[in-house]
């Protein structure tokens, strides 16, 4: 039975990173770096544990992601649409002029986003307010929050975790994206974050490091963040930026690439 | 009436929230002077103390709009405006949420915390946020009245505080609303158009001295910056010719500057900015810092004289 679970998960998040690799290939740019990196968490979290309702994005007991690292929409854009918040046919409008789904996530622009982003560091201070929130409605909804690595050089980030820890939120639960690349290079080379577990456990959260390609993995880290109690839980992701895609896996200039439809579709196809 | 304005501040909040589960406060280590250890007493649940980071208080107040509570965010406002400038202006304002910030002390009144702390740009930057409104009231009742409306009018709001006492201007009866100008005393030779605590009452004082030299000059309390009350600026400069603005700011990018971008595209006459120029601020008290920056009575006569007689 798990075992189906898992090879479904699976096949769903191959689907979800051939649709994201379509997406940005048919714009013929984008961040195919940080959204390739994304593709397991975002399945995990949208087809296993979230709580949600396409049919009503709005819900007031829902579970929520904050995508703080809103440059990688194009991965959520997929997930949202094959969910059915709204038509696959939007995704081939990614990034052009009016379009509902804009380089980085904004929740006045597409049904299913819970919060906008694309300014680095502001996600996880949002994710404190919308725990804080909860926890004051008695609202039973788990907040999700996705930070990235290099994202993490931001100060904000850690008044957040502060915070966070200080209000005892274990009503929230987040994750890194810890693909060891930012814009400019790897991040032991632009801005050593050095060891990430130890800060975190350091300023007060539960945390745990894992294969954040690995779904056995993920789905029991999550399992026992959302046990842990009086705390607010990190989950660390190892991932892989570009993973999955050739020219772009593990590349110092995969962040924002070019690359034509032919590209796109040589790299599905060998998925 | 002499009121203390940090009170209004937190009483205001208090009865707003005794009415509605939804009003949280927040503040960044200031919760003394802002006197919201009140609110803290009365809703300990419902105040988040966030320690000294301004960035961060913003950041959760816009979690907390988007899950319907209304956050009233406060601190001083150099570090609520120019520290937290990109939270407020992205995860707050561009993604039209409904969060309250209010920023204390502006201008000359961070007094003798001096020029780290004082604000005389908070106005200028804030007004290049789109569709913020961005008000400071004059008196106690009028940040009574403003306040509570600004809690139920849907959007993001800039509240410059002055947390200090205020004499009395307004009375309870007084009709006071959000982007409408009030005319404290009419006047047909020349408009001072003021705006907070501190240029309020030096634009009153200039009126009483001109009229003992036979000047009638009329006084508006332009207490809500932007929206600007256009109308009244148009109708004032139609009955007297000549403005001069007087604010605790920069004379660039204030009200002096949103009065002047009115008049010049829709009815050019001449005006004068009362206004700090083009400096930063400094330690001294109250009235050492208004002859200092030239924020007086004086000088606003002055600058009323010499339209007169240039006109």
């Amino acid at each position: 039975m798990i075992e189906k679970e898992f090879k479904e998960l699976k096949s769903k998040a191959k689907h979800i990173r051939k649709l994201t690799i379509d997406t940005i290939g048919h714009l013929g740019f984008g961040h195919i770096g940080g959204s390739m990196s994304i593709v397991e968490i975002l399945t995990m979290l949208y087809y296993k544990h979230m709580r949600i309702d396409p049919m009503d994005p709005k819900k007031k007991d829902r579970d929520i992601l904050i995508l703080s690292k809103g440059h990688g929409g194009p991965t959520l854009y997929c997930v949202l649409a094959d969910k059915g918040y709204f038509s696959l046919d939007l995704l081939h409008t990614l990034n052009t002029g009016g379009t509902s789904l804009p380089s980085h996530v904004d929740m006045n622009r597409t049904p299913g986003i819970d919060m906008t982003a694309g300014s680095l560091g502001q996600g996880l201070s949002a994710a404190v307010g919308m725990a804080l929130a909860n926890r004051l409605d008695k609202n039973p909804g788990l907040v999700y929050a996705i930070i990235g690595d290099g994202e993490s050089d931001e100060g904000q980030v850690w008044e957040a975790a502060m915070a966070a820890a200080h209000f005892k939120l274990d009503n929230l639960i987040a994750f890194t994206d810890r693909n060891k690349l930012q814009i400019d290079g790897f991040t032991k080379n632009i801005m050593d974050l050095g060891d990430l577990k130890a800060k975190w456990e350091s300023f007060g959260w539960f945390t745990q490091q894992i294969d954040g390609h690995n779904f056995e993995a993920i789905d029991k880290s999550i399992n026992r963040a959302k046990t842990e109690t009086g705390r607010p839980a990190m989950i660390i992701l190892e991932t892989v930026k570009g993973k999955g895609v050739s020219f772009a896996e593990n590349k110092e200039s995969s962040h924002h690439m070019a690359f034509d439809y032919e590209m796109a579709k040589q790299a599905i196809s060998c998925l | 009436m002499t009121t203390r304005m940090r009170e209004v501040y937190s009483d205001t909040l208090i009865r707003l929230a005794e009415k509605d589960r939804n009003i949280v406060v927040l503040e960044a280590d200031l919760m003394a002077a802002h006197a919201t250890k009140s609110f803290m007493e009365k809703f300990p649940e419902r105040t988040f103390n966030v320690g000294v980071a301004e960035a961060n208080m913003v950041g959760i107040a816009c979690g907390l709009s988007a899950r319907g509570k209304i956050p009233f965010a406060g601190s001083f406002a150099p570090f609520v405006t120019r520290r937290a400038y990109d939270q407020f202006f992205v995860s707050a304002n561009y993604a039209k949420l409904n969060v309250k910030l209010m920023g204390s002390d502006p201008g000359i009144t961070a007094a003798y915390n001096g020029g780290t702390h004082m604000p005389f740009e908070d106005v200028g930057i804030m007004r290049n946020v789109p569709g913020l409104i961005i008000y400071e009231p004059a008196d106690g009742v009028s940040l009574q009245k403003l306040l509570t409306e600004s809690a139920y009018r849907k959007g993001n709001v800039y509240l410059r505080l002055h947390r200090g006492n205020a004499p009395g201007i307004y009375n309870q009866n007084d009709e006071i609303k959000l982007g409408k100008a009030n005319v404290l005393k009419d006047g047909n030779d020349v408009t001072l158009i003021a705006s907070g605590v501190v240029m309020v009452n030096e634009a009153l004082k200039a009126s009483e001295m001109l009229q003992k030299e036979g000047v009638s000059a009329a006084v508006i309390d332009m207490h809500t910056i932007k929206p600007l009350d256009e109308e009244i600026v148009l109708k004032y400069a139609a009955k007297t010719s000549r403005i001069v603005t007087c604010e605790n700011h920069q004379v660039m990018n204030g009200l002096g500057s949103a009065v002047a971008e009115v008049l010049s595209e829709k009815q050019p006459i001449l005006m004068k900015r009362i206004g700090v120029n083009d400096e930063f601020g400094e330690v001294g008290d109250i009235e050492y810092l208004k002859e200092r920056f030239g924020l007086t009575a004086k000088r606003i006569c002055e600058s009323a004289r010499s339209l007169l007689v240039t006109a």
